[in-house]
């Protein structure tokens, strides 16, 4: 038998309840850094609030976004969750990630068990989104105690970020799956996340950029994040929550399908 | 022989390469086979291979499972065929967050052991591999023979019919390694299986009781270890070193002595049936320095695989 049935890389993932194991297990390395991870947590995003939402928010007073009036503080906070949740869910799934499956071998140990690859893939995959979700409620702790929003729909934010954060665990695991070494993530955060933070209406409307990069950023995925959040934030329904959902839910399943074939490949010695 | 896992006309190429070339083996219960070969020998493909990790471009490998129902075969079994392995790499894959006994739970969650099986098993896990006192370190503060019997402990939390370990003492001082053949020869006598890799001779003459000996991908001798030196070799070998060694191989009383006679450096091995003539030609010749023995695995590995270096291993 030359060729397997089980033998495609694009093959659709086979996966089993065997993820939770290894959740857990990252879940239990977590837990015994828990509490200065949880300070970090907190403090980052309270100094960008502080720094740029009181200190710019002077400046700037009030902007529109869809005929709306809002403070910058409240649009600064709405946007800088996302990426704070991009970013946690990047680093985990990265440079964390790396050190498991490339330097400690982590994932070589645990496939010598009953576990398949797309188990682990998975299990790393939510784990990130898990991290990227715990900081996300540190931060929306922070909003409600610093009085930014009070809106009742921030409890369909924590959902929506959950998905924020599968969907760019799932993109970096891509790059994990083809990364030679730690220096290769550089280039993701500096050639793929930072013009995405600039670009995606965290800062500042998109409506201040020209007509064709305003066009090209519409699609990026932390817009997408920013323009469901945001309205929630103000109490106000998205412009076009299905359609925006859905192009979160298509991006998350196409980059997990992707990081899974890709680090399948990795893994076919 | 019944037969716990049988592999057949394994082949796996990259590119043009052939790592494994045709390998066909099988283990029965309680036997412990070992691989021996130099270095890019196909060993750890081998292994690859037997664990589904890698797969191969021709042939099979199948598993006999405990229960008698119909054998299990890789890659498609892959995972029903796990549940009754224990694998220890050459490079340890501990997590080093964990203690000794958290190594033990979080690996036997990986096999479905809920906690209440494994609170009943880490103790006998830790005591067997002489850990009980370490049980709350990490592995970053022990020896490297106490990582490789945690090593072999997670291997064996699902209590495997079969080991597969791939150089189990590579890098450990001789008590550590005495310490690890004591416990492999315990398993062995409880019943289970061993497939084992090594380069070492004494290792694998103490240990396994058959050995597949690969070069280049191919198997080019298969057999018991006493059994396949009286098949290739001469029972006795006379090493003569020293100042004016080497030129002891082409003396013309000596030679006719032995049956064989390799240079190896500033030594001269002899080999023969009989080394009592030898060794009295070379005491009236005035030669000092001489080491008689029988000949060993080690001789064995060195007639058939070269005693030349692999520069491309």
């Amino acid at each position: 038998m030359s060729s397997p049935p089980t033998s495609g890389l694009w093959r659709a993932p086979d996966l089993s309840l065997r993820w939770w194991p290894v959740f857990l297990r990252n879940f239990l390395v977590w837990r015994k850094l828990a509490i200065p991870s949880l300070i970090g947590n907190i403090a980052e995003p309270l100094m960008w609030l502080v720094a740029f939402g009181y200190g710019m928010g002077a400046l700037v007073g009030e902007l529109t976004v869809d005929g709306q009036k809002m403070p910058y503080l409240l649009f600064l906070a709405s946007g800088a969750i996302c990426m704070s949740v991009m970013n946690a869910a990047s680093f985990e799934a990265l440079y964390s990630a790396f050190s498991r499956m490339h330097v400690q071998k982590t994932w070589d140990g645990i496939m010598n068990a009953p576990v398949t690859l797309d188990n682990v893939v998975l299990a790393e995959m939510l784990w990130a989104a898990f991290k990227a979700t715990f900081t996300a409620t540190a931060i929306l702790g922070v909003i409600l105690a610093l009085s930014i929003s009070h809106s009742p729909k921030l409890i369909i934010v924590w959902g929506v970020l959950v998905l924020v954060g599968m969907m760019f665990s799932s993109i970096a695991l891509i790059f994990n799956a083809l990364a030679p070494g730690y220096d290769f993530f550089t280039y993701y955060f500096t050639l793929v996340l930072t013009p995405m933070m600039f670009l995606s209406g965290v800062f500042f409307p998109r409506e201040q950029l020209p007509w064709v990069v305003r066009v090209a950023t519409e699609w990026l995925p932390l817009t997408t994040a920013v323009e469901l959040v945001r309205p929630l934030f103000m109490d106000q329904w998205p412009a076009h929550p299905l359609r925006l959902g859905l192009v979160l839910l298509a991006t998350t399943v196409l980059a997990y399908w992707v990081a899974l074939a890709l680090t399948r490949r990795r893994f076919r010695a | 022989m019944s037969v716990l896992l049988e592999a057949r006309n394994l082949c796996k190429r990259y590119g043009a390469a052939t790592v494994v070339d045709g390998v066909s083996f099988a283990i029965a219960p309680g036997e412990c086979l070992g691989i021996i070969g130099p270095n890019g020998a196909g060993k750890t493909t081998t292994i690859r291979i037997c664990l589904g990790l890698t797969a191969p471009d021709e042939g099979s490998v199948q598993f006999q499972p405990g229960d008698g129902a119909a054998p299990l075969a890789m890659p498609q079994d892959a995972l029903a065929i796990k549940a009754q392995l224990g694998v220890v790499t050459q490079f340890d894959s501990l997590d080093p967050d964990f203690s000794c006994a958290e190594n033990l739970r979080v690996f036997g969650r990986y096999f479905g052991l809920d906690g209440a099986v494994m609170d009943r098993r880490i103790p006998a896990l830790l005591d067997f591999a002489a850990l009980r006192a370490k049980a709350d370190a990490r592995p970053a503060e022990l020896s490297g023979g106490m990582r490789r019997r945690l090593s072999l402990a997670r291997a064996l939390v699902n209590d495997p019919r079969l080991l597969l370990l791939d150089e189990p003492t590579t890098g450990l001082d001789p008590q550590a390694r005495h310490l690890m053949w004591e416990r492999l020869q315990q398993l062995l006598q409880q019943g289970k299986s061993i497939l084992l890799t090594t380069h070492f001779m004494d290792e694998a003459e103490r240990l396994c009781s058959r050995l597949l000996v690969l070069d280049h991908g191919r198997k080019i001798a298969e057999g018991a270890p006493r059994a396949l030196i009286a098949e290739h070799l001469e029972r006795e070998v006379v090493e003569a070193y020293g100042s004016g060694a080497p030129a002891l191989a082409h003396d013309a009383r000596l030679r006719p002595l032995a049956a064989r006679v390799e240079v190896s450096g500033e030594t001269v091995f002899f080999y023969t049936p009989d080394a009592r003539p030898l060794l009295q030609a070379l005491a009236e010749r005035g030669h000092q320095h001489t080491l008689h023995r029988h000949a060993n695995l080690e001789d064995l590995f060195l007639k058939l695989t070269g005693r030349q270096i692999r520069e491309d291993a």
